[in-house]
Parts: C-alpha cells; sequence; structure tokens
C-alpha cells in the first residue's frame, strides 16, 4: 500500500524549484530581498523533501509518482538507489549555489530571469535525476537544455550568444538522435520502465536493432556528458556568469548526460545485457580518449575558467569510464566519482567566481601570489584540486582508486594506464596554478581587502562548505554514510541481482 | 441549449449582420462579447460530444438525404474547442489593436523609423463584421455534414480571409490579397467541380452517405484528385504555398494570426476528412507517398526560406509553409498499408500538432504585432534586440511558442512530434520519424536565430515603447496554452476517439 | 452520344478553359472573367446531371446547387473587381507581376 506521502513527495521535490521559478519570474529587479528569500525557501523545502525521502526509502519505503500521458504511457517519477543519489547531490549543491549567486550576482542585470531560470534548471535536474521511464527521462533532459539556454547567453553580449548558439547545436541534435532511439526502443519492446537490473531481456534477441538504440541514446546523452568529439559547447559555455558554470559542470548539464549514461546500462539495459551487445568496450575507449584528450586541452588553456572548463570534460568521463567497465568495483568508483566530481568542481568554479567578482582576475597569469590576498578561497581551491589530481585523502582519490581496481578486476588494466597519464596530466595543469598562487610574487600588490574579511561572506561560506564536503568525503571514505559507502552498497546490490 | 451545434454558426453570423450596423465606438464591444458567446458555444458543444459522443443535428427539421446535417464528433468538436479558445484570445488582442493607434509622437526622432507596414489602426468597423463572418464560415467547415455546404463554408471564408488582408494599407497587403483570392478561388472550384463529380455519380452530397455509396472508379478517382488539389492549395502545402508568405506576413497581427492558425486548418481538416471518410477506398499508397513527399519538400524548403528572412513577420508566415508539411506528414502515416484500418496513432498526432500549430502561431504572430507597434511599425529582426529585457512578456511568448513548434518537451508540438514518429515505427516507415527530427533542427535554427537576438543587450538609442498587457496578455496566454496541452495529451486523444 | 455527354464534354471544356485563364493569364481582369468562366463550367456540369435521368422531372438539388453557386459566383466576382479597382488606385497595375510582387516581400 502506498500511502499519499509517498506518492507525492516525488513531485514535491520537482514542484519546490517549480513554483520558485514561476513566483520569481514576475519580481521586479529591485524586490532583492524577496527574491531571495523565496529562493532560500525553495531550495531550503527541496533539501528537507530530499532528506525525508532518503530516509523513507533506507527504510524500504517505495516512492513513486504517476500521471498517465496517453493511454497506455505514462510520466512516472521514482526513486531508486541511483537517482536518489543524483537527487541528494543535486538538492544540496542548488543550495550552496543559490546563496552563492545570490552574492555573486548583487549588482548584475535582469536578476529575476536569471533566477527563474535557474530555478527551471535545478527543476529539470531534479526530473531527470527521478524520471521513472525514458519518456520521463527524455522530457526533462530536452528541458534542461531549454532552460540553460538562457542563462549560458545571460550577458548578451556577441560572444554569449555565439555560445548559446554552438550549445544549442550540440544539444538540439544529441536530443534529436536520443528521440529517435527512444521511439525505436518503444517500438520493439513497449513502454519500458527503468529498474535495477535492465528491462530489455524480453527483446534481447533483437541484436542489432538494440545496439543501434543504444548507440543512439548514448550519442544523445554524450553532448551533454561532454565526451569527446561532442564536447565542443562546453568552453564556450563558460561564458556564463560562475554560478552557472558551477551548476553546469557539477550538477546539472554534463552531469544530466552521465547520470543518464549510469540509467541506461544500469536500469535499462543491464549489465548482462549491454555486456553481451559488446557497447561497453568502445564506450570505454570512447571515454579514455576524453579523460586524456580533456587533460591536454586543459593544459593548454591560461584562462582559469577554460582550464576547469576542459578539466570538467575529462573528470566527467571518469564517471562514463566506470560504467563501462563490468564489475562492482568499476560500478562503485563511478557512482561515487558522479558525487565526488560534483563537490570539487563546484568548490573550482566558486573559487575562480571569487577571484573574478573580487579580483577581476580570470586567467592563471594574473594569479601571481593571490594566495596571500585571499587565503581561505586559495586554501579551498588547493583542496579540492589535489582531489582533482586524486591525491589522498581528498574524495578523488577514493573514485580514481576503485576506478582502477575495477579495471584490474575486469581484466581491462589498460585502464590503469589511463589513470596514471590523466593523473599526470591533471598535476600538470593543477599544481603550477597553486604554485603560482602560493609562492610568486604579485608584481603589483593586491588592493587591501576593506572592511570584509577576504570577499562577500555570501560568495566565501557556499565555497567553504563544498570545499570541506570534499574533504570529509574523502577523509570518511570509509564510513557507509560516505558518497562512497553509499556507491559501494548501490554496486552491490546491482550485482547481487545479477550473480 | 438542448443542441448547441447550429449556435456555434449562428451566433457570430448573426453577430456579423448586426455588427455591420454599429458605429466606431461601440463595435470592438460588442465584437468581443460575441466572441465570447460563440466561445461558450463551442465549449457547451465540447461537453456534449464529450457526454455523448458524435452528434447529428438536421437544420431545420428535416433529415439526411433531403435536408442539411451538422455533424459533430471528436475530431470536428476538438476543432470547434482549438477556434474558440484561439479565437477569443485574438478577439481580445483585437479589441485594443484595432481601436487605438499607438503614440508615435513618443518614438524616437530619427528617420529610421519607417512604418514599413501600413498598419490598420483604427479600423474595427471593417475587421469585426468579416471576422465574425469568418468565424462562422471556419465552423460550418468543421460540422457541417453536406459537401455543398462545406463549399458555400470555404467561399465565404476565403472571401472574408481576403477582405481581412486588405485592412493593411499600402500596395504590397493589396497585391498579395489578389493573390491570395486567385490561389482560394481557384481552391474552392476545384473542390466545387468535385462535388458535381461526386453527385452525378453517387446521387448524394451526404458525407456520411456518400462514404457508404462510393466505389472506386474513375469518377471517385478524378474526384479525389480535384479535390485534394483544390485543398492542398487552400492549406498551402508545398509547391502550391506561393500565396502564403505574402497574405500571412502582409496581413495585420490579428488576422495573420487568424489565418495562419485557423484558416488553413479548416482546409486541412476538410482534407483529413476526405481521405479519412469518404474517399477511404479510393486513396492508394503511393497517393500517399506523394503527399508525404510533398510534405517533406514543405518542411525543408519553408524552414530554409524562414531562415533566409530578416523581417519578423514574413519568418513566422514560412514557418507555417513548413509546419504545414508536418500536417500533411499524417497522410502517408495513417494511410493503411496492409490493413484495413488508418494508423490511430498518426491521426492523433496530426491533429495534436494542428492544435499546438494553432496556439503556437497564433501567439507567435499576436506577440510579433505587439513588438511592432512597439518599434512603431517595423519588423524589421535586426530592431528587436534586448527585446527579452524590453518587453520580457512579447518575448516569452515567442520562446514558448517556438518552443512547441521545434516539438520540444513539454509541449503540445512535443506530443504531436512524440505520436507521428511511434507511427512511423510501427508502421516500418522510420524514414519519416527521421524527417520530422530533421525538420525540428531547421525549426530550431530560424527561432533561436530570433531569440538569441532578443537576448541580445538592445543597441544603444534603441527604443521600445511600452507594450499594452492587452496586447502581450492574449499572446502570453496562447504561448502558455501551447505547452500546457503538452502536460497530458490523455483528455485530447479521448475526445478525438469519440 | 447522349444529351448528358454532349453537356458533360461542353462542360469539362468550359473547366478546362476557365482553369487555364486562371492561372495562366496575368492580366487580372482576365482572371476574373475566367473565373465566371470556369464557374460556368461546373454550373452547367450540374444542370445536366439534373437532367440526365428524367428531363421531364429534374431532380432539384443540382439545380438547388447551381442557383446557390450563381450567388457565391457573383459575390466573389463583385469582391474580386472591387479589389482590382484598389490596386489599380494604388499602384496602377492591372497585371500580376510575379517578378516585382515577389522582390517587394
Amino acid at each position: 500500500m502506498i500511502s499519499l506521502a509517498e506518492n507525492w513527495l516525488p513531485v514535491l521535490v520537482i514542484a519546490t524549484s517549480l513554483v520558485t521559478a514561476l513566483c520569481i519570474f514576475p519580481l521586479r529587479e529591485e524586490q532583492v530581498r524577496l527574491r531571495s528569500t523565496l529562493n532560500m525557501i525553495g531550495a531550503t523545502l527541496k533539501v528537507v523533501f530530499v532528506i525525508i525521502i532518503t530516509i523513507g526509502f533506507l527504510d524500504g519505503r517505495v516512492y513513486q509518482s504517476r500521471l498517465q500521458f496517453l493511454p497506455g504511457l505514462d510520466i512516472v517519477l521514482s526513486v531508486n538507489p541511483i537517482s536518489l543519489a543524483f537527487l541528494g547531490l543535486s538538492a544540496v549543491l542548488w543550495f550552496v549555489t543559490t546563496i552563492y549567486a545570490i552574492g555573486y550576482l548583487e549588482h548584475a542585470d535582469h536578476r529575476s530571469r536569471f533566477f527563474g531560470f535557474f530555478s527551471l534548471c535545478v527543476t529539470a535536474t531534479m526530473g531527470i535525476a527521478l524520471a521513472g521511464n525514458l519518456f520521463t527521462f527524455f522530457i526533462f533532459y530536452e528541458m534542461l537544455t531549454l532552460v540553460t539556454y538562457p542563462l549560458v547567453v545571460h550577458r548578451g553580449t556577441l560572444k554569449a550568444i555565439k555560445a548559446g548558439r554552438v550549445y544549442l547545436f550540440y544539444t538540439i541534435g544529441g536530443g534529436a538522435l536520443m528521440l529517435i532511439g527512444i521511439v525505436w526502443l518503444q517500438s520493439i519492446a513497449g513502454p519500458v520502465e527503468f529498474s535495477t537490473g535492465g528491462v530489455l531481456d524480453h527483446v534481447a534477441h533483437r541484436r542489432s536493432e538494440l545496439i543501434g538504440i543504444f548507440v543512439l541514446l548514448v550519442t544523445g546523452l554524450s553532448v551533454k556528458a561532454a565526451i569527446v568529439p561532442l564536447h565542443g559547447w562546453l568552453p564556450r559555455a563558460m561564458v556564463a556568469p560562475a554560478p552557472v558554470s558551477a551548476l553546469l559542470h557539477a550538477v546539472a548539464v554534463v552531469k544530466a548526460g552521465a547520470y543518464g549514461i549510469l540509467r541506461f546500462v544500469y536500469d535499462l539495459f543491464g549489465i548482462p545485457l549491454a555486456a553481451s551487445l559488446n557497447v561497453l568496450t568502445p564506450l570505454a575507449i570512447m571515454a579514455s580518449v576524453t579523460i586524456i584528450y580533456g587533460s591536454i586541452r586543459a593544459l593548454m588553456q591560461t584562462d582559469l575558467k577554460r582550464r576547469l572548463a576542459f578539466s570538467t570534460v575529462s573528470q566527467v568521463s571518469y564517471i562514463v569510464l566506470g560504467a563501462a567497465i563490468v564489475g562492482p568495483l568499476a560500478t562503485t568508483g563511478a557512482i561515487a566519482h558522479l558525487m565526488h566530481q560534483g563537490l570539487m568542481k563546484i568548490t573550482l568554479f566558486f573559487c575562480a567566481g571569487n577571484f573574478a567578482e573580487t579580483l577581476e582576475v580570470h586567467s592563471v597569469d594574473q594569479m601571481n601570489g593571490i594566495g596571500r590576498r585571499m587565503p581561505v578561497t586559495m586554501g579551498l581551491f588547493t583542496i579540492a584540486a589535489f582531489g582533482m589530481i586524486g591525491a589522498p585523502p581528498v574524495a578523488g582519490f577514493a573514485s580514481k582508486w576503485y576506478l582502477g581496481a575495477g579495471g584490474m578486476a575486469a581484466d581491462q588494466a589498460w585502464v590503469i594506464a589511463v589513470l596514471i597519464g590523466s593523473t599526470l596530466l591533471n598535476s600538470a595543469y593543477f599544481l603550477p596554478v597553486l604554485y603560482t598562487a602560493w609562492f610568486k610574487k604579485p608584481a603589483v600588490p593586491w588592493p587591501a581587502p576593506g572592511k570584509r574579511f577576504e570577499t562577500s561572506p555570501l560568495l566565501l561560506l557556499p565555497c567553504a562548505a563544498t570545499g570541506i564536503a570534499a574533504l570529509l568525503a574523502g577523509v570518511f571514505a570509509g564510513s557507509r554514510w560516505s558518497p562512497l559507502g553509499l556507491a559501494t552498497q548501490i554496486a552491490a546490490e546491482l550485482y547481487d541481482l545479477w550473480i | 441549449m438542448r443542441d448547441p451545434s447550429p449556435w456555434v454558426i449562428l451566433i457570430p453570423l448573426t453577430s456579423a449582420g448586426f455588427a455591420l450596423l454599429l458605429g466606431h465606438r461601440s463595435i470592438a464591444r460588442f465584437g468581443v462579447v460575441a466572441a465570447a458567446f460563440t466561445t461558450i458555444a463551442s465549449a457547451f458543444l465540447v461537453v456534449d460530444v464529450w457526454r455523448h459522443g458524435t452528434r447529428r443535428y438536421p437544420v431545420g427539421g428535416w433529415d439526411a438525404p433531403l435536408g442539411i446535417e451538422l455533424v459533430v464528433d471528436g475530431l470536428a468538436a476538438l476543432m470547434i474547442a482549438m477556434t474558440a479558445v484561439v479565437g477569443l484570445l485574438i478577439s481580445i488582442y483585437s479589441f485594443r489593436y484595432f481601436s487605438d493607434p499607438p503614440d508615435l509622437t513618443r518614438l524616437r526622432e530619427s528617420a529610421d523609423v519607417r512604418p514599413s507596414i501600413g498598419e490598420p489602426w483604427g479600423q474595427s468597423r471593417a475587421f469585426w463584421p468579416l471576422w465574425l463572418f469568418l468565424w462562422a464560415s471556419i465552423n460550418i467547415v468543421f460540422l457541417s455534414g453536406d459537401m455543398f455546404n462545406i463549399y458555400v463554408g470555404l467561399e465565404i471564408m476565403g472571401v472574408s480571409a481576403v477582405a481581412l488582408v486588405t485592412l493593411s494599407r499600402g500596395a504590397v497587403a493589396t497585391l498579395s490579397a489578389t493573390k491570395y483570392l486567385i490561389a482560394a478561388v481557384i481552391g474552392s472550384m476545384l473542390y466545387l467541380m468535385g462535388v458535381a463529380i461526386l453527385y452525378a455519380s453517387f446521387s448524394t452530397l451526404d458525407l456520411q452517405e456518400l462514404s457508404v455509396r462510393i466505389e472506386p472508379g474513375n469518377p471517385a478517382t478524378v474526384a479525389l484528385v480535384l479535390m485534394s488539389a483544390g485543398l492542398l492549395l487552400k492549406t498551402a502545402l508545398f509547391p502550391l504555398h506561393f500565396w502564403l508568405p505574402a497574405a500571412h506576413s502582409a496581413a495585420p497581427a490579428p488576422v495573420s494570426a487568424i489565418l495562419s492558425a485557423l484558416v488553413i486548418k479548416a482546409s486541412f481538416y476538410l482534407f483529413l476528412r476526405l481521405w479519412m471518410d469518404v474517399f477511404m477506398q479510393t486513396t492508394t499508397r503511393s497517393g500517399a507517398v506523394f503527399v508525404g513527399l510533398l510534405a517533406t519538400a514543405a518542411i525543408i524548403w519553408g524552414s530554409l526560406q524562414a531562415i533566409r528572412q530578416i523581417r519578423l513577420k514574413p519568418l513566422i508566415a514560412y514557418s507555417t509553409v513548413a509546419q504545414v508539411g508536418y500536417l500533411f506528414l499524417l497522410i502517408p502515416l495513417a494511410v493503411p498499408i496492409a490493413t484495413d484500418s488508418w494508423n490511430v496513432s498518426a491521426t492523433e498526432g496530426g491533429v495534436y500538432h494542428a492544435i499546438s500549430h494553432a496556439l503556437a502561431k497564433a501567439a507567435m504572430f499576436l506577440a510579433a504585432g505587439a513588438v511592432m507597434q512597439a518599434l512603431g511599425g517595423t519588423d524589421e529582426i535586426g530592431e528587436m534586440a534586448g527585446l527579452a529585457a524590453r518587453l520580457p512578456i512579447s518575448a516569452f511568448a515567442i520562446g514558448l511558442a517556438g518552443v512547441s513548434l521545434m516539438g520540444l518537451p513539454p509541449s503540445g508540438g512535443y506530443v504531436a512530434k512524440w505520436l507521428m514518429m511511434n507511427a512511423a515505427f510501427d508502421t516500418a516507415q522510420p524514414w519519416w520519424a527521421i524527417i520530422i527530427v530533421v525538420g525540428g533542427g531547421l525549426t530550431a535554427i530560424y527561432m533561436f536565430k530570433f531569440i538569441g537576438l532578443a537576448f541580445r543587450k538592445p543597441v544603444e538609442g534603441s527604443s521600445f515603447l511600452p507594450s499594452s498587457a492587452w496586447l502581450e496578455g492574449p499572446a502570453f496566454i496562447l504561448a502558455v496554452l501551447s505547452i500546457l496541452v503538452g502536460l497530458r495529451a490523455t483528455p485530447i486523444v479521448e475526445l478525438l476517439s469519440k | 452520344m447522349t444529351q448528358f455527354e454532349i453537356y458533360s464534354v461542353a462542360s469539362v471544356s468550359l473547366f478546362g478553359l476557365g482553369l487555364f485563364g486562371l492561372i495562366a493569364l496575368p492580366n487580372i481582369l482576365r482572371k476574373i472573367l475566367s473565373f465566371n468562366v470556369l464557374g460556368v463550367g461546373i454550373f452547367l456540369f450540374l444542370v445536366a446531371t439534373a437532367q440526365r435521368d428524367d428531363p421531364t422531372q429534374p431532380d432539384p438539388v443540382p439545380q438547388a446547387m447551381v442557383l446557390t453557386g450563381i450567388v457565391v459566383a457573383v459575390s466573389v466576382t463583385a469582391f474580386a473587381l472591387a479589389l482590382l479597382q484598389r490596386l489599380h488606385g494604388e499602384t496602377g497595375m492591372t497585371m500580376l507581376d510575379d517578378e516585382k510582387a515577389e522582390s517587394d516581400q
């Protein structure tokens, strides 16, 4: 018996940000306080609802909302372990990003429009996390494309508009391929719903068609996950304001792609079927190429945000790599990295935003001695950068370790080579930044901080929260409640079913 | 109201006649009230069909073989409802649009402001009777169960539509209207010849009776070809679209909305009716595929032309050319291949597309009209940088309507696309699905060309006048509706099956 | 050839002639005249149909159609003439010069 709350909670999780968006759009520009209050109420409620769902889910409750869309086809929102991981991550990071964005955009134009679309963006992400079938997934996936566009072009400069055009070119193209795949799948398998272990066994004999569908679906997702050669939009989208970049890279867009790949491999095709179709190895190779390529390109950038952008290209593919290697260790690594990368990357973008907002620093060359002027921000940056490199005890180490072990366990030792290569490259593009920031002397002394400590607390606190979280996730990785611990449990469940 | 079907025709028809007597001041108010009553009658009609299924109403108490019947099934009810919703909002918009000329003195002094299109400010006396006549004739086409009666409806529709185009001042409008009239007349004459042949061969004008009596053979085929050609011309399917872009972009904004959203749907509806019911046995696969190829060409050609446009209204008009292609894609998807019945999913998709296109396109033209007034009469896209900041409601309306036209979820256009693509795969013709997707991409190109510009920073010195909520509001509501019909398709699909 | 066939052939010829004129003639007044020729073709066909089976007791339905059709044709002609007059007044045109019209758009 499913109670009312269990029917409605998934809807409420989505509604919190949707309603927030609808309330914010009509606000006048100067209604700052009301807008901020609404934002914070929405973000807080969402976190509360997600916590309730998490507790309930661990108690064994089933959360599912269902609305008939067409006869025989429902819009389904449901909670399962992987979706819970993504849901929790998004809710928490939205909360901190909202605080950050309020501080960051204190004097910007068109804030109602910005925060409206910002909330819609989270609405779409929540929908993606909770989608219980392909049809629902696609609706929110495309909605995400549309509502992030105004954020990308928010500044209204020619460069921003061009970036927006490129962004749409990639994402709408990817969406179109995905739609063909979805309709094709529906025509051979009927309306199927995600379920742990895969749901396509009844059509497993139609191999060639399934391979075609897998390719279409994963290509569509690869655009958002920025897998080479479909990553071109991402560095350009850096023209967006910093909170948008943070959200796009850590939570919403690229993560939606990576999460989709996890979901399709584990809950739609299922690992055994996907493995038997021989589609996972090519995917692993694509991911590996992306990991190396992204790192090399990052090395070549002097603009800090662009360097981080290419770093995202590389890091997100760890998740895809984990999904493409069969075995509980790699799966653990993938799901853990989904959360770890979110925490670390959002910290890095917050820090980059702080540098830009406080000192107008955009490029690595300008960062000489910035660690002395903004020690806290730079300290957090350092933590996150070490995490990205994979240095213990920050979170990134744990996920890389599991990915490597997973590769070994699956007799794919080349994964180790990819990981080592990427770690070297990561070091090569992060360590010089750290060196410059801490040890080089500024050409001109930095302007004094004034009354405030370093920078506005609205910018510093969110950054500190995520940075410390990334550190704690690594230090306490062995705990049952850490991202890694959760990932281990999810992976165990996935493979239990199989064995 | 025991049976609401005649009222949806009688109310606009008599109001149109009465409106001719009214003066400039009262006519707009009267027109909106008449539109509201027509909408109420339409709502009764839809509820009636929802409860009781298909209804037949013998006009004047005479039954089918002798008298004229009005027939309302789910499809007709949906079309009536679509016309009512769109018509009412256009009426509210027109109340303001045709009565008050904007305050041109407040525009910047520079000579750049040229009223490139003679906007018909203050022409409500001409607008309202024509619009109400047009509404009545559209409803006649939807409801009539009699082939000849439909012809009369088509002819009134054509003439009043052309007359509405001439409300725009200037040579361009008159010339466009003339071409439009010629196309409309050829279309209805081809249709009438088809009717004459059918009557000569099967001795009935009643649609239902005819679909029973008709036998495949030369007369039926000739009639099918003539009538189809006539209706394709009236619906402006490529390459018979030549008259549409000029007429739809030269007309005043609310008239453009009426033409693009409703008028072409009436002839499309008739085409569908003929292929689905009357000529079920006469149509062939090759004929259907031929229509499908024309539809494909329409999608591609219309979109490419839309991409090239530098003015907003021609862009929207060419978008209609492309979207008409989508409507006719339902024919190759629905005409049975091996079985005996139409593909339901394709029909649902086509009808859904008709509805969401009506909402979205009306929203777009109305918003364009509001923007043009705010710019003092120009619709050059280059002047519209910064629209999202200056007229956010209109910009939003165009954006949301664009989402529906692109067929991206959640929107009515997406539902249509989903249903049609499903039909393509179900009937083992996946290539149509690819065309649908490619068309969506092309639509995205021309829509975002505009939307991107709207997000630009306003050009130094450009001046938008503030717009009125009476203009922006209806456009925005229509755009929101085009999204909302995509949230849950079940009610519409169920009504269609009544 | 029966009477009906003779009338049919004549009416189809008129129909074809009118259609050709409506499509191909550039002069708008001639187009309007062609429309009327075309209409007469259809009406002739309908009247012939009415008399086909029993000339002494013609079928009233086609005759009613013709009457209505004539009314419609007259109205459309009047409207078209008014439109032509306006076009002539505004531009001096009497022909549909497609090249020019399209370059205006």
